[in-house]
């Protein structure tokens, strides 16, 4: 109990002198429901089991830690794409950069916008999924988000979106401490992709909440960080309809701290949920954290985890996986896999794959596995006169094959196959 | 069994293993009790019963200080609350820690002088406390010698040891087993050694429990070089009413020697819930080997959940020497709710664990069990393999660690575990935690039923048989290997598990 006391002097000693932002009085009300959830729930730290292998500490300080600015002379990602931009420096958004908030089959607002306004549909989705989501374990980060977020997006799709909406998170200022929260609604039989790209700040708290009606059909591709020394925490919450598809896949670049927090919930008979993940990451300060937990509450259903993770230099990748299968829930197939290469002795993989099941007739299976590369197929490919860092290349890249392939679009998916060889490379 | 009667079987589920889980799970054969006269410590626990049960074993004062210094840490720490279980909270004070029979008061000589309706209620649980053969020609005992099998036993009934067997002629080969209190006479230079050196007083918040207030257990010591001439069996029986039941086993197995362990365990129906807090440890030199067998049979409750043992067990291997080698094989098949993760720590260098289980949870049964695989030295290997059925309402989870230390390089785990629920009420649940720390280690995790050899599933299927009887003989054929491994005496109980398949299973 001294602990749980603890707990609530040291979050209560951080939220004085919080002072919550207003709009219309149903955002008035969501913010205060959520500033209630954080108070309830405690703010993270490393006792809790639910933060066992990542130090939340940096993410729940007052102040963001710095991190130097990152320059490339690169072509910005997926640039080839004919997409919609929605441009955001350090957590504000920036009109001038971004283009025209318009496409076919879409409607996409500020958010702050949609937050002043008496009546919006934003209203049933804005803190409901992530409060939805705070069972069993208390996502207290989300919660702090939903509470102080004033910037991001909210996208409506009513029909099959003309181009994908494409969020670029700029950073600029090397102290800045932003935090973005975004809106999607899938109308039934609609079909919309987001794009998310860029480092943001040099502390990043993003949440996401998506609602896909019957139906209803969401991809996500995402490219975060990239040799830069940002933190991040970042929270998707789903609610996922009868029939509808969800399709998720982030790929993590260098950064101090990233967790990725994925929460899915399938309340409709014969929908598909796919979530996966590629991180690659270099030096002892690196650490990455995928937390996915998918809920199977409808007959007929299919979820798909697949995560890879590479990591040297003393990189340490954590993923922290669940399936939880409800009474009822029959005929669920449920696969998850984790894997990690470890390119060095230093480096390290933690994981916890878990299942929770209560439905008899169902297939769920998890694996996991780390180690080295190969050394036989690496000894085949050098005498097939193949340079040893090349052979090693390739190799990681196929091991990662299994991660991109989730990603639906091929020309996105080749983008960042670009990139993930471009790193390789770079990391010699 | 109501409960499994009006069941609907999903498809792909045979019959044959809804039967044998009946069978096994079913009305519970060793429900009944012993009348006999008992004399009790006051009820509760404090530094004066800690000292008491000190003084009724004749410890010496460094026991004494040893169990009163693990009281007062156990008074400051809280009961763990991470285990996927519920049952109601335990009163600690309203618990006899210290029971035994009357007649036990001046310890007996020998077994002749062991009051008979004590050893009736052996002889009625079908371990007979006399020296005697156990005769060849039961199912499973072709690789016995023809004379019979030896198997010495201690026989441990409440709070005290009622008596050993075979022990002059295991004396002869250098072998010392005797319960732990005799072992504190007799032998302190081990104990002090040995005791409290793999699971610390500090451990946990049952194993600091039993620290202090342990009242007897099973010592065995075998000497260097030395494979232990018979199996070697503690047999725990809990009889009387809000009593709980708290023993201590000690095993030390010393450079290049061998023994095989077993241990069976029941208690009477009640319908008010028992505790039972038993600490196990294990001490494997170089080159030695220590198999360690259990059937948990204790009464798991009705079906309403009503009574039944709280199994809540700390025991840990200590591979200290190179080379060294444990094994655990559990068949939990009893307790009301079972709260148990039987790990080895692989310190020396290409050392070896493995841990066999087959849990099996029906009606309002919960079980919390799995194993912890540390790996600290070079090239140690450890492999899981643990089935769980969950049948009519029970909760059935394997929770495990795999953990590869930066300096145990070339290291390999292998990790399977396999559930199957019978019915819709209940729960199978899988929390595996995976540390990797170097990268010349390699770590499998399985959870899959499709994972079974393709060799031998292709040779199957290429002699006519279709998929699902192929994973059957292969996945059959396996789990024999795993009973099989276990001494005769288990394996009759364990073959009923044989039939059950894992088709329809889940991971």
């Amino acid at each position: 109990m001294a602990l749980a006391k603890l707990k609530s002097d040291t979050t209560e000693a951080r939220l004085a002198g919080v002072t919550l932002p207003t709009g219309a009085a149903w955002a008035n009300a969501a913010r205060a429901d959520a500033m209630a959830r954080v108070r309830e729930m405690g703010l993270p730290t490393k006792r809790d089991e639910y933060w066992k292998y990542t130090d939340p500490t940096t993410l729940t300080d007052a102040a963001a830690g710095k991190a130097a600015l990152f320059h490339n002379d690169e072509a910005a990602l997926f640039d080839a794409v004919d997409r919609v931009r929605v441009v955001f420096v350090d957590g504000v958004f920036d009109a001038e950069a971004s283009d025209d908030l318009a496409a076919e089959g879409l409607e996409i607002e500020r958010l702050a916008d949609a937050m002043a306004a008496d009546i919006h549909w934003a209203k049933d989705i804005y803190g409901v999924l992530e409060a939805r989501g705070q069972k069993p374990v208390p996502r207290t980060l989300a919660a702090l988000n939903t509470a102080m977020a004033t910037d991001g997006v909210v996208i409506r799709a009513t029909a099959k979106a003309a181009k994908p909406v494409n969020l670029i998170y700029l950073h600029r200022d090397e102290t800045s401490d932003a935090v973005l929260h975004n809106l999607v609604k899938v109308e039934a039989g609609a079909e919309v992709t987001l794009l998310e790209t860029g480092p943001a700040a040099a502390r990043f708290s993003k949440l996401l909440e998506v609602d896909v009606a019957d139906g209803g059909t969401f991809h996500h591709v995402r490219a975060q960080g990239r040799d830069h020394e940002r933190r991040a925490v970042t929270h998707c919450f789903a609610r996922i309809a009868a029939e509808s598809t969800f399709k998720s896949f982030t790929l993590t670049f260098n950064g101090v701290l990233t967790r990725n927090e994925c929460v899915l919930e399938i309340i409709g008979d014969d929908a598909t949920a796919h979530v996966a993940g590629i991180c690659v990451g270099d030096g002892k300060d690196f650490h990455h954290d995928d937390t996915v937990f998918i809920t199977h509450d409808a007959v007929n259903c299919e979820s798909r985890q697949v995560f890879k993770k590479v990591l040297r230099n003393g990189a340490t990748g954590v993923f922290q996986g669940k399936i939880l299968v409800k009474e009822g829930a029959q005929k669920t197939d449920g696969y998850q896999i984790s894997q990690s290469l470890l390119l060095d002795d230093d480096s390290q993989f933690l994981a916890k794959p878990e299942l929770e099941i209560y439905a008899d007739d169902v297939a769920c299976s998890h694996g996991s596995t780390s180690g080295a590369i190969d050394e036989t197929a690496l000894f085949y490919l050098r005498s097939r006169g193949v340079s040893h860092d090349d052979a090693r290349n390739l190799l990681t890249l196929s091991f990662l094959a299994e991660a991109l392939e989730e990603i639906a679009d091929e020309s996105l998916a080749e983008d960042l196959r670009d990139r993930l060889e471009g790193w390789l490379a770079r990391h010699r | 069994m109501a409960a499994l009667d009006d069941v609907e079987v999903k498809e792909g589920v045979d019959q044959e293993t809804v039967d044998a889980v009946k069978e096994l799970s079913g009305a519970y054969k060793y429900g009944w009790e012993t009348d006999i006269e008992m004399e009790y410590a006051p009820k509760g626990v404090n530094p004066d019963i800690v000292r008491l049960i000190s003084s009724k074993n004749k410890e010496p004062q460094w026991m004494t200080d040893w169990r009163l210094s693990a009281f007062e840490r156990w008074e400051k720490i809280e009961e763990p609350t991470w285990a996927m279980v519920e049952y109601p909270d335990i009163d600690f004070q309203d618990i006899y820690y210290y029971a035994r029979p009357k007649s036990m008061e001046e310890k007996p000589k020998s077994l002749d002088d062991v009051d008979p309706k004590l050893l009736a209620t052996y002889e009625k649980l079908g371990i007979p406390l006399k020296e005697q053969m156990i005769l060849a020609g039961v199912e499973g005992a072709e690789d016995a010698p023809a004379e019979g099998r030896k198997v010495a036993v201690d026989a441990v009934f409440d709070s005290v040891s009622v008596g050993t067997t075979f022990q002059k002629e295991l004396e002869k080969a250098g072998v010392i087993f005797c319960s732990i209190s005799e072992a504190i006479e007799k032998h302190p230079e081990l104990v002090k050694k040995y005791l409290g050196t793999v699971v610390p007083p500090s451990d946990n918040f049952y194993a600091t429990l039993n620290s202090a207030v342990f009242s007897d257990g099973s010592f065995v010591y075998i000497p260097p070089g030395v494979r232990c001439p018979m199996e070697l069996s503690t047999y725990f029986r809990i009889n009387a009413e809000n009593t709980g039941q708290f023993e201590r086993t000690l095993i030390i197995a010393d450079k290049g020697s061998y023994v095989s362990y077993l241990e069976g365990c029941t208690a009477p129906k009640r319908d008010t819930a028992q505790l039972h807090a038993a600490v196990v440890e294990i001490i494997i030199e170089e080159d030695a080997e220590v198999k360690y067998s259990t059937v948990q049979n204790w009464y798991p409750g009705d079906e309403n959940g009503n009574g039944g043992i709280y199994n809540f067990v700390t025991k840990r291997a200590d591979c200290r020497g190179d080379r060294s080698k444990v094994m655990w094989t559990q068949v939990e098949t009893g307790s009301a709710v079972t709260w148990k993760y039987p790990s080895c720590i692989l310190r020396g260098d290409d050392s070896q664990g493995e841990f066999y289980s087959i849990a099996i949870a029906n009606n309002m049964q919960q079980a919390d069990t799995g194993t912890k695989m540390v790996h600290l030295g070079k090239n140690t290997k450890s492999r899981i393999v643990s089935k769980g059925i969950s049948a009519g309402k029970a909760q059935n989870t394997y929770r495990g660690l795999v953990s590869m230390h930066p300096k145990a390089k070339s290291s390999r785990n292998y990790t399977q575990c396999d559930s199957l629920l019978i019915g819709d009420k209940c729960g199978a649940h899988t929390v595996p935690y995976i540390e990797v720390k170097n990268n010349s280690s390699r770590v499998e995790h399985e959870a899959t039923t499709s994972k079974v050899d393709d060799d031998q599933l292709f040779y199957c299927r290429s002699r006519g048989m279709d998929e699902e009887e192929a994973v059957a003989l292969v996945v059959n054929g396996f789990c024999k290997d795993v009973l099989q491994a276990l001494p005769m005496e288990f394996a009759m109980e364990a073959q009923a598990l044989v039939a059950i398949s894992l088709e329809g299973s889940v991971g």
